[in-house]
């Protein structure tokens, strides 16, 4: 067998697929965060709060409801979303004209009370989430065992980035909100009810997390800790690709998983610092990230 | 996010009658509960350490004895640093005669020494490294639970006996894991196994799936888990997503906790062999505290740390109130001398080196139709006789073994 700096290209093929799934967690989380950051200038620190609702969300349903996996995939991210329109109506909508800071500091208030509440109510050895029937399973690939499950992670995520990336960048609706960000005042001028889309974008760039908290479930535990350390990584994955950059957020995203499965592989001590040795690295040679445009 | 050490002073309102005692510093007799209270080993200990400790001052009558006994908590985050400044600034500014439970390791290792710079007592419950009781051991020191010398040779000689004689290792980075790693891998090698290889994944893991998948090309017949609370939940739970036990290889959980069966369900955690030291349906005793605690934690059953907790407590207490002081190194040398006996852990010794010792259960982890509900998860296949449990006292490197 063939071997890259002692490791068999076939365990390395299989470390790489799973970097891929890893990776489009991040890519979806950090879309989310880009969506936000990018058209309202709002750094969202709850986002890793809202990605463990989506999963209790799904979690509740299940067990409380008896709704399954499939309409919880519909269900929660809308639940998640309205929460997170609520919090824009009453809250974060009074913060636009203030700096950066505030936004944030709001944000990460009110992700440490979410996951307070949640750990209150339910202890941090998390929840079982079982696996939907038709997804159980796996294939041999020959190099490795891919469990379905795991594949269509990869594909559910590839076809949300790519669709959000579409519809903001190249449909009308993309444009109207890119031009409210540049010049709300023109916008609303042409007859467009900014405030209302800025709210709706929100609770989509929260949507995704809850999305992602439902396909997380059945693969890690239900915990309410679960955004807290993610969230972390999720940031990282953000300011390496460009703050509020779209595409930037989806390949770094995919590209971080990629790096962090590879350092598993070959010094898996640093596998939780690696991404942010990265992102020291991009800092020092392009300030502004690898896709982002100095403004 | 664990940002700041919350500091919750639960001071108890007993003993607001009788005096206290001359020799007992400031009247009051504190107790610390330093654990992890917002992170992966909180159910383990945590908020459950305070609820047994409150337990057992009052079961044994603090206040009726005469006795004022407050008892502060904390959170140290898993990390020494965090840790060693709560235990600091207890010993030094709060008038904290004793610091209880601890879960990881490092942050043990780490009071332990600090513990013994300022004549004060640590009763170890949460924390695992043998080396508590071995090359860093302290005359300030009581390891209470259970350790990892004992995991190894529970778990570790019980499925080397079934045939598992191949094993990988899947080892949290820090103290606890090496020590888990090391003892079982001894294990291992003196019945005649092998070890094919290992792996150290960072503490608090959400994904495992490239730890497993390397553990699953080493073909190794075992895969052991030297991991703890959230890490062993998920890496058990992927290793199922994995097909790692269908394809023919064992997961060895070795150091497993009742709040890891709850979290992980008995669909995944079935036949899972490990060790305790406590568990709730042992008898008639177990069972009522256990009631009474689980009422009192919103439902959920007791782990053996916070059962460990209790038992020190308790023994603690009396210690102290035979000598009437609460000084350090005199309560620790009245521990050692007077044999233990509370409901939990029946009647027990504490040895020179620190090492209190009781039988340990061989448990598996019931199916799915065999358990009558919630907290149902243990068939007891074996007790370890309480001589047999843990490692002789010559053996581990004691500086306070003659």
């Amino acid at each position: 067998m063939t071997e890259i700096f002692g490791v068999p290209t076939q365990a390395l093929f299989g470390q790489l697929l799973i970097g891929l799934i890893n990776g489009s967690f991040y890519a979806m989380l950090s879309l989310g965060l880009a969506v936000i950051f990018g058209l309202l200038n709002i750094i969202n620190f709850t986002h890793g709060a809202q990605y463990m609702m989506g999963a209790f969300c799904a979690w509740f349903l299940l067990n409380k409801l008896g709704v399954g996996y499939w309409w919880s995939l519909a269900l929660a991210p809308v639940a998640v979303g309205a929460f997170g329109m609520l919090v824009e109506r009453t809250m974060l909508k009074q913060l636009y004209k203030l700096d950066h800071l505030y936004g944030l500091l709001l944000t990460f208030g009110l992700a440490l009370i979410l996951q307070g509440l949640f750990r209150q109510e339910f202890g941090t050895s998390g929840q079982p989430y079982a696996m939907p029937s038709q997804l159980s399973g796996g294939s041999n690939l020959g190099f490795m065992f891919l469990p379905n499950y795991r594949a269509w992670v990869i594909v559910a995520s590839l076809v949300t980035c790519l669709a959000t990336w579409f519809v903001i960048e190249k449909t009308k609706l993309g444009a109207y909100l890119r031009a409210a960000t540049e010049n709300p005042t023109l916008v609303q001028a042409f007859g467009i009810n900014v405030p209302r889309m800025i709210t709706l974008t929100y609770g989509f760039g929260v949507a995704l997390a809850g999305l992602a908290g439902v396909m997380a479930a059945p693969i890690y535990q239900v915990n309410p800790l679960m955004g807290a350390d993610l969230i972390i990584v999720v940031f990282a994955v953000v300011v390496i690709g460009g703050m509020g950059s779209i595409f930037g957020a989806i390949v770094t995203g995919f590209g971080l998983g990629v790096i962090e499965g590879l350092t598993k592989v070959f010094y898996p001590e640093a596998s939780n610092t690696v991404i942010f040795i990265v992102m020291a690295i991009v800092l020092i040679i392009k300030p502004a990230g690898l896709f982002g445009t100095q403004k | 996010m664990r940002k700041k050490a919350i500091i919750g002073a639960i001071a108890l309102a007993l003993g607001a009658i009788g005096t206290a005692h001359a020799q007992v510093s400031g009247g009051v007799i504190k107790i610390g509960v330093l654990s992890d209270m917002s992170s992966l080993y909180a159910d383990i200990g945590g908020p459950g350490s305070v609820q047994a400790a409150k337990m057992a001052v009052e079961d044994y009558g603090a206040a009726k004895k005469g006795l004022k006994v407050e008892i502060v908590s904390a959170d140290h985050q898993n990390k020494p640093d965090v840790g060693s400044a709560i235990a600091r600034k207890w010993y030094d500014a709060e008038g904290v005669d004793v610091i209880v439970d601890v879960p990881t390791s490092s942050v043990a290792l780490a009071v332990t020494e600090i513990t013994k710079e300022k004549g004060k007592l640590f009763l170890v419950s949460g924390a695992a490294s043998s080396d508590l009781t071995g090359k860093a051991c302290s005359p300030n020191t009581i390891h209470w639970t259970y350790d990892t010398w004992m995991l190894a040779h529970g778990t570790g000689s019980a499925i080397v006996k079934t045939g598992g004689d191949s094993w990988f290792f899947l080892t949290a980075d820090y103290a606890f894991g090496h020590a888990l790693e090391r003892d079982t891998e001894a294990v291992v090698l003196k019945s005649g196994g092998k070890v094919l290889g290992k792996v150290r994944h960072p503490l608090n893991t959400q994904d495992f799936s490239s730890f497993l998948l390397q553990a699953q090309s080493s073909k190794a017949k075992v895969i052991g888990l030297a991991n703890a609370g959230g890490d062993t939940i998920n890496s058990i739970k992927q290793a199922s997503e994995f097909g790692i036990v269908k394809g023919g290889q064992s997961l060895a959980g070795l150091l497993v906790f009742l709040s890891d069966v709850h979290g992980l369900g008995l669909e995944k955690a079935q036949g899972l062999i490990f060790t305790e030291t406590f568990y709730w349906d042992q008898n008639d005793q177990t069972r009522a505290w256990s009631k009474r605690f689980a009422q009192a934690m919103g439902g959920k059953m007791p782990t053996m740390v916070q059962a460990g907790v209790y038992s020190a407590v308790i023994h603690y207490l009396k210690a102290v109130e035979a000598l009437k002081s609460d000084d350090g190194g005199k309560v620790v040398a009245k521990m050692k001398g007077t044999p233990t006996d509370d409901p939990l852990f029946g009647k027990g010794t504490i040895r020179q080196d620190g090492r209190k010792i009781h039988p340990a259960l061989l448990v598996e982890v019931k199916k799915p139709s065999e358990s009558k509900g919630p907290y149902d998860y243990y068939k007891i296949r074996s007790t370890i006789p309480a001589d047999q449990a843990f490692r002789p006292e010559k053996e581990g490197g004691c500086s306070l073994v003659k």
